[in-house]
């Protein structure tokens, strides 16, 4: 099928359908922000490099200014709106995990995401995927202790079940 | 944001894309293929690249296979770096992938995608050339394997219509002794000042760089230099650098010359360890 100028996606944004109008090169970043009015992934490079617009697909992390919304049809996409009382939101509170805090939604995101497929992350493991995103105010070692302090509880909690 | 329009297109076959080429050729439309789009939508924004149709190939079965046959690796183009990096049945592989960009882009970055782009550093392929590896090749006569050294020379030599489907590479190769290893100016993500990938085989070794010109290469003659063990490690790697194809990268990233004596310590720690095991 041939997709014009415009046309009907389909998206699954937090849990909620949405049909949107947009042209096929247009970005998810822009129809997240823009169409459906969710900002809070954020716009910072556009480059691929800063991980400032940082979303779950099908809950890997994905840049979405380096993606087209028409590929998400029929996906899962999450974004920082859909994310509600998680450990790792609660960890940046309590560590002061940003000043700021444009770079916060998508570290969220992928530090959630990071907690979830790597419950134990190596310290190796979550230097790999913290790479990804860029502090311009350089809380790196908060986010950091944030983002240890979830995967300890993870630790526990397994350890308590255990017993 | 992509500052004109294009058509985009699912194909679920090869033949169905290789015919959607077709079509919108005859149509008059420029059409390219799209694998994680990352370098499309990334370039389109600076105005490096144009299109009027983009073909996404991720859909297409055989450019998402990885398995072994008979006695091969077959990896599919549109395969993320991460999944060949998680999967990590091609070790030097893994390790090549997991140096591109960071991990959040490398969910999106395609094997095909980074050999094939145009952005010159095309790490993943090194691996590629230093085993021998075949691709195979979909276009309007179907398909063709093809020893990568033969279609890969600085870049992908594709004609019009023409997209990567595999990789084919000898499963005996999977297992040998590498190293790979990365230098960049600063941090830990970014492109590379010099990469250099090598591989032991019969108590030779292989070598690919990336970096160090703007194309990445596998060389006869530096090899040749390199493995002339009657010579001090040391003269053969300073005639192996006076071999290296030109122009040396002299960019933001570092100068030829600071390029060029990282490259010599890297040899240098390389082949002293592969030499030893
Ligand atoms: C943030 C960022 C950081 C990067 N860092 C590095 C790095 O450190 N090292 C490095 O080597 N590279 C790096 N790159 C370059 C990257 O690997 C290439 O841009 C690559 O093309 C992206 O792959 P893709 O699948 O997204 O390609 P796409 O954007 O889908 O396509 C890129 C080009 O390749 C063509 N193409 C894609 N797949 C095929 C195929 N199967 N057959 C034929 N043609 C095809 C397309 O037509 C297009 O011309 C980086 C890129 C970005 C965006
Ligand atoms: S805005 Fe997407 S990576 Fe910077
Ligand atoms: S808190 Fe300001 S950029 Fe990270």
């Amino acid at each position: 099928m041939e997709q014009t100028t415009k046309c009907e996606m389909l998206l699954t944004v937090n849990g909620e359908q949405h049909s949107v109008i947009a042209r096929p090169a247009d970005t998810l970043l822009f129809v997240l922000r823009t169409i459906l009015g969710l900002t809070g992934a954020k716009p910072g490079c556009l480059n691929g490099d800063c991980g400032a617009c940082t979303v779950l697909v099908n809950d890997v992390p994905i840049k979405s200014c380096m993606i087209l919304a028409i590929e998400t049809v029929e996906k899962k996409i999450t974004t920082i709106e859909g994310l509600k009382h998680t450990p790792i939101q609660q960890a940046f509170v309590e560590h002061f995990a940003f000043q700021c805090g444009y770079c916060t939604p998508g570290f969220i995101m992928n530090a959630h995401a990071l907690t979830k497929k790597h419950p134990l992350a190596s310290d190796e493991i979550i230097q790999e995927w913290l790479q990804s995103n860029i502090c311009r105010c350089t809380s790196y070692k908060e986010i950091e202790e944030a983002v240890k302090t979830v995967l300890a509880n993870n630790s526990a909690s397994l350890n308590d079940n255990h017993f | 944001m992509v500052p004109f329009d294009f058509t985009y297109h699912q194909p679920s076959s090869i033949q169905e894309a290789i015919q959607l080429f077709q079509t919108l050729q005859q149509q008059g439309k420029k059409t390219m293929y799209y694998a994680g789009g990352t370098e499309i939508i990334t370039l389109s924004r600076l105005n490096l690249v144009f299109t009027e149709a983009v073909i996404d190939i991720k859909g297409i079965p055989e450019c998402r296979t990885l398995r072994f046959d008979k006695n091969y690796l077959v990896l599919g183009a549109a395969l993320s770096l991460t999944t060949i990096e998680e999967a990590n049945v091609f070790p030097l592989l893994s390790k090549a992938a997991s140096e591109v960009a960071d991990r959040t882009a490398r969910n999106q970055i395609t094997l095909g995608g980074n050999i094939c782009g145009q952005i010159f550093y095309r790490e993943a392929v090194l691996p590629l050339l230093l085993t021998d590896s075949d691709v195979i090749i979909a276009g309007k006569d179907g398909l063709k394997q093809l020893p990568i050294q033969q279609i890969f020379q600085k870049q992908m030599r594709l004609h019009p219509g023409e997209f990567l489907v595999q990789i084919m590479t000898e499963q005996t190769y999977l297992s040998l002794p590498y190293r790979s290893i990365k230098k960049r100016k600063q941090w830990e993500v970014g492109y590379p000042l010099v990469t250099v990938a090598a591989l032991k085989t019969n108590e030779q070794i292989r070598v690919a760089f990336s970096g160090v010109c703007p194309f990445p290469f596998r060389s006869q003659t530096v090899e040749e230099r390199l493995n002339d063990r009657q010579l001090p490690l040391e003269s053969r790697i300073n005639e192996a650098l006076h071999h290296l194809p030109r122009p040396i990268l002299d960019d933001i990233e570092g100068s030829a010359e600071y390029r060029l004596f990282v490259l010599k310590h890297t040899l240098f720690d390389i082949i002293t360890e592969l030499e030893g095991e």
